[in-house]
């Protein structure tokens, strides 16, 4: 075409960025590439490889090798000896290393993005302007962390050796998001890439080798899901990052019950995009781009379900449609590129046959009228009308540009919609209304919400999920829980078998005592137990003392379904929740001598032993009464002008299985922190001693506790607990006990994800205030949520 | 918004074509909008109080537009010549003479040298810059300069810069300009009838302006920069509109800022929902501190992707600026020499 002519059309043309840098690298790892452990690189010992190709063209680029069994062992056994000189080293050092990596990834910044975009087939627009430099951000960002770590995380220590595994779709900066809070934070790791995706964490370990890094404090196995399930498995291994589909993440979660191993999961999303009525509706159509548009679609927090207020509905539909129009997709090399290729054909097959079933399930689909390239893996963006919360399209997480719209007419109506969803990851809320938009982002169920934004990511802001979107979160102070753990962990004691039960003697009392039958507690009302069993409680020479109820499936059912309605309990004040605690602490030391006889009786516990647990109690309700209005979120200030408000949130519906000793405290020290957050709570008490947990409802009673906020079930712990772990409309199990119990909580909770917290056996000194109460219990009691709120006028 | 949206001249169907290998360009299939259509409307007060617009979100769309879109080559010339084709070539400087105004007016009927327009291959394009933008003292003398070829002559009226003239004195300022033979008059808008939302007295003193302009075309001049707030600028942008301007304008260039592209996005936004709502074409003229070849493209990325193809001609954008067209003779040098100009080997305007 002339200069003359496309004066008259006035065309885009083409506009390639140059790949020779890139091709270059590849052509000098031509053959097989090698894996990256304890700082050498090295053949695969499994001998196996397979061919990694540009998605937008399906030309092979290179062969990789895939890690086998001696492969991943050699790279832990590296990870493993690397691990406590670099732990060892003053957070000053570490953070050396880490600017050294962050200034190396801005040298070779576009040698990366130009790798990454001949690998992915995202665009090179977005690898150079987002991808790349958030990767430097983080590495800059965690060298921060690590030099302040000994003094702003006096109290935490390193986890030790982690896996991590990641996903295709931000291959160098999900590597980012893994490997720079782990290193910083003094952990070694065995990081595998997807299989899809190998080449920019290569080019990364050229990087380490480059900035000097120690032998074996980053170590880079390639390989696909053998390979992954290799490091999942791994006895020697601490900690197991993932990021990627919830399928997998729940495999994984089985896989590493009972294993002790630390786990944080980011996984899959179908996040809801809400417009009300009052938004800047063209720059809400600019979010829809950037939420569902981004990267193809393939991004776990997409914003893939479209929320708009019935009365802009139409108006939306058709301004988006005419946006649609204008996007470009294609060679992603090119500058001018909106859309570039999916990853791979089993995805672009995966895509199509989705938006195949929501058509035949009867929803709209519209699509722009240009054509995609018909070589390479393209699919044109996608919107899907008239359709239904039931819909296919609406549930299902299809990865790709594909959106699928729906109308509400309240904002309560908003809320539920965007909430009917098994994912909780992120979500966007647009209104041009500070009262609207801050009434709806703390109701929604996510880990992230975006306000007149979307897809917006910060080293220095958690990034996690809710639900079945995983836990765990990347990123910010938050951020550092996840790859340290409390110095106090080092000095529990390994579990003891409890020694066999006495045989049961009939108690010799008075005939004429009334007998007092304690019941369950459920919803605030005391409960006879579904089964109408009951079971005896021994004191240490048998003697009856008096009986339980034996809880069963039902009674959890119902218990569970009391703490739901319960909901009132989570916009209490804080204020409210600390004076109802203080109340419960007070009403207890009215009964302290009648709490610790009882303790002397089952326990065998000297009084004055008994009497210090009751005032440990006591101590232990003012505690958490005290940190009830005190365990607050923060406000990150990311590099715009905006700020992000990290809330601390409730779990949800919590359970806890309590020890069998201390029976009082331990069951105060669990409920307190849960309740004090705003959870709604089912307590197993002490197996063996549960008389005080049912003797404290009356307390509960007396001190203006809310039906519903604790529920207590009575009966075989490790039974009751594996029921809970199963139960999918529990947030969150916390399990005090056997290793084997343990395990089966973990493995019992992959059904819907909830979060986990067991001690391996491994119990608590819980009359010791350094390990038996403080901010390790409160943050296992609620979950961070970032609001992101951009401003200006 | 009162009634659906889409880009005028992209509705479904339109032929929107992308650079792909082995993928044949299509022509356009739409007639294009030429010119501005605006016979105003009734001031909807409704229409104006829905004017939403999110500051952060703007500033993100505008940010990245010009990372979305480039040009390159012989496309980039192609851009660059239109862009050309769209500049208000002006002066409105206290030391104004007629002989400066000859040699502006020079520059406008000849503005590439001619052996770039040779090179370009672009002889038959007779290529101008869009018009030629003076005081009123000024505008006889261009009229004269410029006569033979259809470049028409602007004159910024009604109290320019401040607009703050009695309103008599402005009106006939406009018809001293129109008498004088002025095609275009840049009229400036009472900023403080926006600041205090008196959107009725906006409307009535634009429509007012309108009228004293007989047949010449009309831009408005909002004056984004005393504005304040995007939001202002919205809902001026729709009153100016409804009042019949021809164009809508973001600034006298002596303002503290003038033309940004968060502002111009608003307005060319303004210029869609306007012509959704009413049906009626208005133009956009960002004005003031676009001086290189890359703030012009952003300009025009932004009118390419926010309305349309049409927007990229003169009859419906327009550049005020004195110094662009120099930096534009620049890049176009490179492109076909491969070498960095000297600023002397280019005719002064």
């Amino acid at each position: 075409m002339t200069v003359a002519q496309i004066f008259e059309t006035m065309e885009y043309g083409p506009a390639p960025e140059s790949d020779a840098e890139g091709r270059a690298w590849i052509d000098r790892h031509k053959g097989v590439t090698k894996l990256f452990i304890g700082g050498r690189w090295v053949k695969a010992k499994s001998g196996a490889d397979f061919e990694t190709s540009n998605p937008a063209t399906g030309q092979p680029l290179i062969r990789i090798a895939e890690a086998g069994d001696k492969d991943v062992d050699a790279a832990v056994k590296a990870a493993r000896a690397a691990q406590p000189e670099w732990a060892a080293l003053p957070g000053h050092q570490r953070a050396r290393y880490l600017y050294a990596l962050a200034r190396l990834i801005q040298k070779h910044s576009r040698l990366l993005a130009v790798l990454e975009t001949l690998d992915n087939g995202k665009p090179i627009r977005e690898t150079r302007d987002l991808d790349i430099p958030l990767v430097a951000r983080h590495f800059y960002h965690h060298a921060g962390w690590a030099q302040l770590m000994d003094t702003k995380l006096a109290d935490r220590m390193p986890v030790g050796v982690c896996g991590q595994i990641i996903p295709w779709n931000f291959p160098l900066l999900m590597l980012a998001w893994k490997i720079a809070p782990a290193i910083a934070l003094g952990n070694t790791v065995v990081l595998k890439p997807a299989e899809f995706t190998s080449l920019t964490a290569l080019a990364f370990a050229e990087l380490c080798e480059k900035a000097g890094l120690p032998a074996g404090v980053v170590n880079i196995v390639t390989g696909g899901g053998s390979t992954g399930e290799l490091i999942v498995n791994h006895p020697d291994i601490d900690k197991i990052a993932f990021t990627g589909s919830t399928e997998v993440g729940r495999a994984i979660r089985t896989a590493t019950a009972g294993s002790a191993k630390s786990l944080t999961l980011e996984l899959g999303g179908k996040s809801p995009f809400i417009v009300f009525d009052d938004a800047d509706l063209d720059s809400a159509v600019e979010g829809v781009v950037d939420a569902i548009w981004f990267n193809q679609g393939q991004v776990c927090c997409a914003g893939s379900r479209l929320l708009i207020q019935e009365g802009i509905y139409d108006a939306m539909v058709a301004k988006l449609r005419t946006r649609m129009e204008s996007l470009r997709v294609g060679d992603p090399l090119d500058k001018a590129i909106d859309i570039g290729a999916i990853v791979a054909p089993v995805q672009l097959e995966r895509i199509r046959t989705l938006v195949d079933q929501g058509v035949s399930e009867g929803a709209d689909l519209w699509q722009p009228s240009w054509a995609v390239p018909t070589e390479g893996c393209f699919f044109p963006p996608s919107l899907f009308t008239n359709v239904s919360p039931a819909s296919t399209v609406a549930r299902v997480e299809i990865f790709g540009p594909v959106i699928a719209a729906m109308s509400f007419r309240t904002p309560v109506e908003a809320v539920q919609l965007a909430n009917n969803s098994e994912y909780g990851l992120a979500a966007s809320v647009w209104s041009e209304s500070i009262n609207l938009a801050l009434d709806v982002a703390p109701k929604l169920k996510s880990g992230v919400v975006w306000v007149n934004t979307t897809n917006q990511f910060d080293a220095a802001v958690g990034f996690g999920g809710y639900k079945e979107s995983g836990f765990g979160r990347e990123g910010g102070l938050e951020g550092t829980y996840a790859y340290t753990k409390p110095r106090r962990d080092k000095a529990r004691e390994a579990w003891k078998e409890p020694d066999p039960l006495p045989k049961p003697k009939p108690a010799e009392g008075s005939p004429l005592t009334i007998d007092r039958t304690p019941k369950l507690y459920i919803g605030g009302k005391q409960a006879r137990p579904d089964g109408a069993y009951s079971r005896p409680v021994l004191a240490p020479d048998g003697t009856i003392l008096g009986e339980v109820g034996e809880g069963n499936r039902k009674d959890i059912r119902n218990a569970v379904e009391a703490a739901r309605k319960a909901a009132g309990w989570v916009s209490a004040s804080t204020h409210n929740r600390a004076q109802i605690l203080y109340y419960i602490a007070e009403n207890l030391e009215a009964r302290a001598d009648e709490f610790a006889v009882r303790l002397s009786a089952m326990t065998g516990a000297k009084p004055k032993a008994a009497q210090a647990e009751v005032a440990a109690s006591v101590a232990r309700l003012f505690s958490y009464g005290a940190w009830a209005d005190k365990f607050d979120g923060a406000v990150h200030s990311p590099p715009s002008r905006g700020v992000a408000l990290a809330m601390n949130e409730p779990i949800g519906v919590l359970a806890v299985a309590c020890p069998d000793v201390p029976p009082l405290l331990g069951f105060v020290s669990l409920v307190a922190p849960a309740i004090a957050m705003g959870n709604r709570v089912i307590a197993v008490p002490s197996e063996r001693h549960p008389l005080s947990a049912t003797d404290l409802y009356q307390v509960f009673d007396t001190s203006d506790v809310p039906g519903g906020v604790v529920n207590i079930v009575t009966g075989d712990k490790d039974a009751l607990a594996s029921v809970l772990a199963k139960h999918d409309a529990v947030d969150a199990i916390w399990y005090c006990g056997s290793p084997e119990g343990s395990a089966d909580v973990e493995r019992a909770s992959a059904g819907n994800l909830k979060q986990v917290w067991v001690d391996n056996g491994h119990a608590r000194d819980w009359l010791d205030p350094t390990d038996g109460e403080g901010e390790v219990f409160l943050r296992a009691a609620t979950q961070v949520k970032n609001i992101w709120i951009p401003y200006g006028e | 918004m009162s009634a659906q949206e889409s880009a005028p001249d992209q509705p479904q169907g339109s032929a929107q074509i992308h650079h792909l290998p082995g993928q044949p360009s299509a022509p356009p299939t739409q007639p294009w909008p030429a010119e501005p259509d605006n016979p105003g409307t009734a001031l909807d007060r409704d229409l104006v109080d829905t004017v939403r617009v999110n500051l952060s979100a703007v500033e993100r769309r505008a940010g990245t537009l010009t990372t979305r879109r480039t040009v390159k080559k012989d496309w980039q010339a192609a851009w660059l010549l239109k862009a050309i084709s769209c500049i208000d070539l002006t002066t409105l400087n206290g030391d104004d003479t007629a002989g400066r105004v000859r040699r502006l007016c020079a520059k406008a009927r000849t503005p590439l040298r001619s052996d770039l327009v040779e090179a370009l291959g672009i002889g038959d394009l007779g290529l101008t810059t869009g018009a030629v933008c003076v005081y009123h003292t000024f505008v006889e003398t261009a009229v004269e300069a410029l006569r033979g070829t259809d470049i028409p002559v602007a004159a910024v009226s009604t109290g320019f810069p401040a607009g703050l003239n009695p309103m008599d004195v402005k009106l006939r300022e406009i018809e001293a300009s129109v008498a004088a033979g002025a095609r275009e008059i840049d009229i400036v808008v009472t900023r403080e009838h926006v600041l205090t939302g008196n959107w009725q007295a906006l409307y009535d003193e634009v429509k007012a302006f309108k009228a004293a302009c007989g047949q010449a075309h009309m831009k408005t001049i909002l004056a984004t920069g005393d504005l304040a707030t995007l939001r202002n600028v919205g809902r001026a942008s729709m009153v100016a509109m409804m009042a019949g301007s021809d164009f809508i304008k973001t600034s006298t260039g002596k303002e503290g800022v003038n033309a940004t592209l968060p502002v111009a996005l608003v307005m060319v936004r303004a210029i869609r929902a306007y012509h959704a709502w009413s049906g009626n074409v208005v133009g956009f003229k960002p004005a003031g501190g676009i001086s290189t070849a890359k703030d012009a493209l952003g300009f025009q990325f932004l009118m390419k992707e926010e309305l349309g193809r049409s927007w990229l001609e003169p009859g419906l954008f327009r550049f005020g600026a004195s110094s662009l067209l120099a930096d534009i003779e620049r890049q176009l040098e490179f492109h076909i020499t491969g070498r960095y100009a000297s600023y002397d080997h280019h005719a002064v305007g």
